[in-house]
């Protein structure tokens, strides 16, 4: 009994000593098929996305960053350390990168269920059509692996904007809040589109984007702004 | 603080730098075909004024495989190196033809375009070359020449194909990007570049040095074969490598200080 007590003991410290646990995704390795193949799907998430998680506890095993929330990890070692830098932010990206997709989903909000969003997205860019025109724009002309990014600031003021690398719009220049991404290294869609980045980005914003999570995420600045001001 | 550093790395590049634009190019003819060719082209069809050309590759596309699969050669010599080619060509429209090596040194001045597509180009024309199918690549070697110069900067050819290795592992180049083995004004350096930047490029690395080696990391180079295995992509990749081209690279950068100029 005491064996089970110390083999239990070792499988909770084990579990504790991870920064960063692996999410899984919010949907099954077939769901996004044939938008996504689940052969992308499982390198994206389970060799990609999970290396990236490794790496990033294992550099932060033994330091202050240890145990910290990933995005305070990420505006920490933006300025000062670029290996934890670019393992945290990759971790976070594609965390953030699933929840923004679901089956079924792309193409215009819904203007009844997402008013709000809806709101902003035509007082930010004059129409969706305008939005979409930026954002695959954007995603299409971050050179070499980067990101598409819908951001946010506290009054739900929305723009596009395009990272390299690990960047993200938390701690780049404007440090606006993210509500949607596109991965566009070409790991996420080299398996399914080749060279043809422009069809993978339409299909993603066609059928793929959960306009639930994020007019979530919209909501989320805008009270974050809200409780900025008082 | 950014001008300081650009202006330092302008001081030291500047010895091989005036060099590289003085520098013959032993193509020169070929230009000159080129350029008739592309006169003759303009009186047929004067819309297309096409500078520059992916040039054919020296072996079928299958010919690298099992190390390099035919798919992956196609689409990244005729998809993704085409698409750098026409975007140069677009971006030098009208404008005086210069040879793509001499279009390197002041890529990052000259703005997007020119370090992208023109740096594409050229890092793509050059990869092309210095490499062979395996049958082929396996009896070639560095020239005596080369072999001392690997052996002083590196220990030896083992150490220096470890380093590069280490150098190309996906922590090291982060994203898409080159690694390198170039010619400085202090022997072999070797260094990674983000995207399309090469070290013929004022302002990308310390000093301006000349590529005699190359490996594209880009995910594109590998991905249909080795997915998200970049390491089994880049020691599989030696047994590709052209030494004698290698070599060949490393005669002319030392004799003429200037970079390897490709074709197209």
């Amino acid at each position: 009994m005491q064996q089970i007590i110390s083999l239990l003991s070792i499988f909770a410290v084990a579990a504790h000593a991870a920064t960063y646990d692996l999410p899984p995704l919010p949907f099954g390795l077939s769901a996004l098929k044939p938008m996504i193949s689940k052969n992308t799907l499982q390198i994206h998430h389970g060799k990609h996305h999970a290396k990236y998680v490794d790496t990033l506890n294992s550099l932060v095993a033994g330091t202050h960053l240890e145990n910290q929330p990933l995005e305070t990890i990420i505006k920490e070692s933006y300025k000062s350390n670029k290996s934890i830098f670019n393992n945290a932010a990759q971790a976070w990206n594609h965390s953030f990168y699933w929840q923004c997709m679901k089956a079924k989903g792309g193409g215009t909000p819904d203007e009844s269920s997402h008013k709000q969003l809806c709101d902003k997205i035509n007082a930010s860019f004059g129409s969706y059509a305008n939005f979409r025109k930026q954002f695959a724009e954007a995603a299409n002309t971050a050179f070499g692996s980067g990101w598409a990014w819908l951001v946010s600031d506290r009054k739900g003021n929305l723009s596009v904007t395009k990272t390299i690398g690990a960047e993200n719009p938390m701690v780049a220049s404007g440090r606006l809040i993210p509500i949607l991404t596109c991965d566009v290294w070409e790991h996420a869609y080299y398996l399914d589109y080749a060279n043809l980045r422009p069809t993978y980005v339409d299909t993603f914003l066609e059928k793929l984007v959960n306009w639930e999570f994020v007019a979530e995420n919209l909501e989320r600045a805008m009270d974050s702004g809200r409780n900025w001001s008082c | 603080m950014k001008l300081a550093i650009s202006a330092a790395l302008v001081g030291s590049a500047s010895a091989w730098s005036t060099l590289t634009m003085k520098a013959q190019t032993p193509n020169s003819r070929r230009n000159i075909l080129q350029k008739g060719a592309a006169i003759a082209t303009a009186i047929a069809a004067p819309a297309a004024a096409n500078a520059y050309a992916v040039p054919d590759l020296l072996y079928p596309f299958e010919a690298l495989e099992p190390y390099i699969d035919a798919p992956t050669m196609k689409i990244h010599h005729d998809k993704h190196h085409g698409t750098y080619v026409a975007n140069i060509n677009k971006a030098t429209e009208g404008k005086d033809e210069v040879d793509i090596l001499e279009l390197q040194l002041n890529a990052l001045e000259a703005g997007p375009a020119y370090r992208n597509s023109g740096g594409g180009h050229y890092n793509h024309a050059f990869f092309w070359d210095e490499m062979a199918p395996p049958d082929e690549a396996k009896k070639t070697k560095p020239s005596a020449e080369l072999e001392a110069a690997i052996d002083k900067a590196f220990g030896s050819l083992d150490d220096m194909k470890a380093k590069f290795e280490a150098q190309a592992a996906p922590g090291a180049v982060f994203g898409s990007g080159w690694v390198w083995i170039c010619a400085s004004s202090d022997g072999l350096k070797l260094v990674g570049t983000p995207n399309q930047d090469n070290p013929l490029m004022k302002g990308v690395t310390d000093e301006v040095m000349f590529p005699i080696l190359g490996l594209d990391v880009w995910e594109h180079a590998y991905y249909l074969k080795y997915q998200n295995r970049r390491p089994e992509y880049v020691s599989n990749w030696w047994n590709v490598v052209n030494w004698d081209k290698v070599s060949e690279n490393y005669a002319y950068v030392t004799e003429n200080k200037a970079g390897v100029p490709v074709r197209g």
